[in-house]
């Protein structure tokens, strides 16, 4: 991973300190994912690093995306991820502001296994004044065997800079 | 008068995707602005929206197989989805048109709005890999 991070001076003070408030998935995650779209899907947070976040999907009988097969639908799979890329833009930038998705790219690779959890994990792989770009895989249980692989932009919203 | 058919997927059902009007060249659907589908307070989540613009896509492929007697497994092989603006409580609508419909692989495009048709809050752009049933 190189350094991503502009010098201090093109980010202006707030930024420091900002990397002074640590953003904590785990501390953040029974607020972010217990309620609304999260909260419906029952998204759990697994893991976290400097740079990356890991949630995961439960498999639910409700969720599949076809009646024939107890294979997730793709739809909570592009929640799943979306959730777990904002998330690894938080831990990079080091605390939780509003961001939003500018775009999200799914390539499937195969369906997730019958009855199976999907877990997710994204990395924020670089973080300028105005964007931020992420890469992802969701698995159901090898992470060297994707059910997808994901990428993804997203900006600060509501005036402020990342 | 909004239904919803056998032919969304349980997901798309659980939702709460509804088709809002199949007059047209493909059907036009419906996600009412509820707590499971929110983000942020007050926003739709972006994977919410998502489903309702895959959903929408795969709605507009099965007319158009059907309208030409093809019957086909449908599997993802990817969806690009770009958020245009946040979309606010209120339902959201989608549409997909299918640009080309080959042998193996159909290209759709689709648009989601809420108030405005000409304003998107989302659009999509999947490809999906068409096989014969099982």
């Amino acid at each position: 991973m190189n350094n991503a991070e502009p010098t201090s001076s093109s980010r202006g003070e707030n930024v420091q300190d900002a990397r002074r408030t640590r953003f904590d998935p785990a501390a953040a995650a029974p607020l972010l994912l217990s309620q609304n779209h999260g909260g419906w899907l029952g998204l759990r947070y697994r893991d976290h690093g400097p740079d990356w976040a890991e949630l995961e999907l439960p498999w639910r009988a409700d969720l599949i995306g076809e009646a024939s097969r107890d294979v997730l639908a793709s739809g909570p799979i592009v929640s799943l991820m979306d959730m777990a890329s904002g998330m690894s833009v938080w831990v990079k930038m080091g605390e939780f502001r509003a961001i939003a998705t500018l775009d999200l790219r799914v390539d499937y690779m195969r369906p997730s296994k019958e009855g199976a959890n999907v877990i997710g994990r994204a990395e924020c792989y670089r973080l300028t004044n105005s964007a931020a770009f992420v890469r992802g895989i969701a698995h159901d249980g090898d992470a060297d065997d994707p059910v997808a692989h994901i990428a993804g932009s997203f900006m600060a919203i509501m005036g402020q800079r990342l | 008068m909004s239904e919803t058919p056998d032919s969304l997927t349980p997901y798309a059902r659980s939702l709460g995707i509804e088709i809002a009007d199949e007059t047209g060249d493909a059907p036009i659907l419906l996600l009412p602005f509820t707590s499971i589908a929110e983000g942020r307070p007050g926003v739709l989540h972006g994977g919410a929206t998502s489903g309702l613009l895959e959903t929408a896509g795969y709605a507009a492929l099965r007319l158009e197989l059907g309208r030409v007697g093809r019957d086909h497994r449908l599997k993802p092989i990817n969806v690009t989805v770009q958020f245009l603006s946040a979309a606010k409580k209120r339902p959201t609508y989608a549409l997909g048109r299918v640009t080309r419909a080959g042998r193996r692989n159909a290209n759709i495009v689709v648009e989601a709005w809420q108030d405005d048709r000409t304003r998107p809050v989302a659009t999509a752009v999947m490809n999906v890999l068409m096989t014969t049933p099982d």
